[in-house]
């Protein structure tokens, strides 16, 4: 099968959650401890800067089914969106305050972008509706 | 587990876009729009599940869902995944557009409130203070669920999804099926036996 070559959207965006859920771990591990946020700091920074490295590449490839990619992506936004707010329900329930709530909610952010990402990427990228017929350059 | 999709029919070029089955879209909905309410009911008793903070309430949801969720993961990825790859073409069809859009509804679901009710659980319980004998059993499935979701979030969910649309084009591409649906299923798999840490955790941390 041959099939277009892509940037490593999904293997980026894989690393990017792999760093918020690093982040979420080091944090909810050290409750109720005094904990520094450098490290849970240091892995939001960098998951937010995979997420906007995905961006710029996705946005680099041509002849891309955009619309689909749109159509797929602000569903999946939606659905996220609620399973992050959950989230962030069960957070404040518990009265988490400061540094690490103020964390975990960006993180939550980054995961409910990234999330949508990666769906939409995945379906656009085997469609050919809204882009031009698909280059042979091997896999 | 493989082989588990669309292959293209005898006589078909390779790359040649073949409809599997009867000619013409298929005729199902990627997201159930009937099943939503249910998610929705469900999501409301999470919510109240959460803010009454009671014992019982926390440990059926917590339990009954990770349960489902446990139990979903090890079916689907060691007994479903290769009995599909060992069916006909038209039959692998057929149960993948029954069972993709419900897998679309439930597997969010589930583990939303898994986890969601689970660290309530945690918190009411305080096996998630550093103090508690079971801490370190719990940090273990804190890694467990975060390299489970990675992949579930990463791979499986969104070829779950786009093997859903390839399925509702007019000529659907069985090569582009299969691919995504070896994702599905490996990573389904993966998942599975992942699950029997899990497994081993929960057990660990309900005993002492």
């Amino acid at each position: 099968m041959t099939e277009r070559r892509y940037p490593p959207i999904t293997q980026l965006g894989m690393l990017s959650l792999g760093l918020i859920v690093a982040g979420g771990i080091y944090l909810s591990s050290h409750i109720p401890q005094h904990v520094p946020l450098a490290p849970a700091i240091a892995l939001l920074v960098a998951s937010t800067l995979v997420l906007v490295v995905n961006y710029v590449l996705l946005r680099g490839v041509r002849d891309f089914a955009w619309n689909r990619f749109f159509q797929v992506g602000r569903w999946a936004l939606l659905a996220y969106v609620i399973t992050a707010g959950m989230i962030e329900y069960v957070f404040v329930r518990n009265h988490l305050r400061g540094g690490p709530l103020v964390i975990l909610t960006l993180s939550l952010v980054i995961y409910a972008l990234q999330v949508p990402t990666l769906i939409g990427f995945t379906v656009a990228r085997y469609d050919t509706s809204d882009a031009a017929p698909p280059a042979t350059s091997p896999h | 587990m493989t082989g588990t999709a669309v292959q293209p029919e005898a006589g078909a070029a390779p790359g040649q876009s073949v409809a599997p089955g009867p000619p013409g879209p298929l005729e199902f909905e990627i997201v159930p729009r009937r099943g939503l309410i249910l998610v929705a009911a469900v999501m409301i008793l999470l919510i109240i599940g959460i803010a009454a903070n009671q014992l019982w309430e926390l440990t059926f949801l917590h339990v009954a869902f990770g349960a489902a969720w446990t139990i979903i993961d090890l079916f689907l990825g060691l007994v479903l995944g290769p009995i599909m790859g060992r069916m006909s073409i038209p039959a692998r069809v057929e149960f993948t557009t029954k069972l993709m859009p419900k897998m679309v509804l439930i597997m969010p679901t589930v583990v939303t409130v898994a986890l969601a009710s689970g660290w309530q659980l945690s918190t009411k319980l305080g096996t998630n203070l550093s103090a508690s004998p079971t801490h370190g059993w719990l940090v273990a499935s804190f890694i467990v669920v975060g390299v489970m979701a990675i992949i579930a979030l990463g791979l499986l969910e969104p070829a779950n999804i786009a093997v859903l649309v390839e399925l509702k084009k007019p000529r659907p591409n069985p090569q582009v099926i299969e691919r995504l649906m070896k994702r599905f299923i490996y990573s389904a798999g993966i998942l599975g036996v992942m699950q029997v840490a899990t497994l081993v955790i929960m057990t660990k941390i309900a005993t002492g």
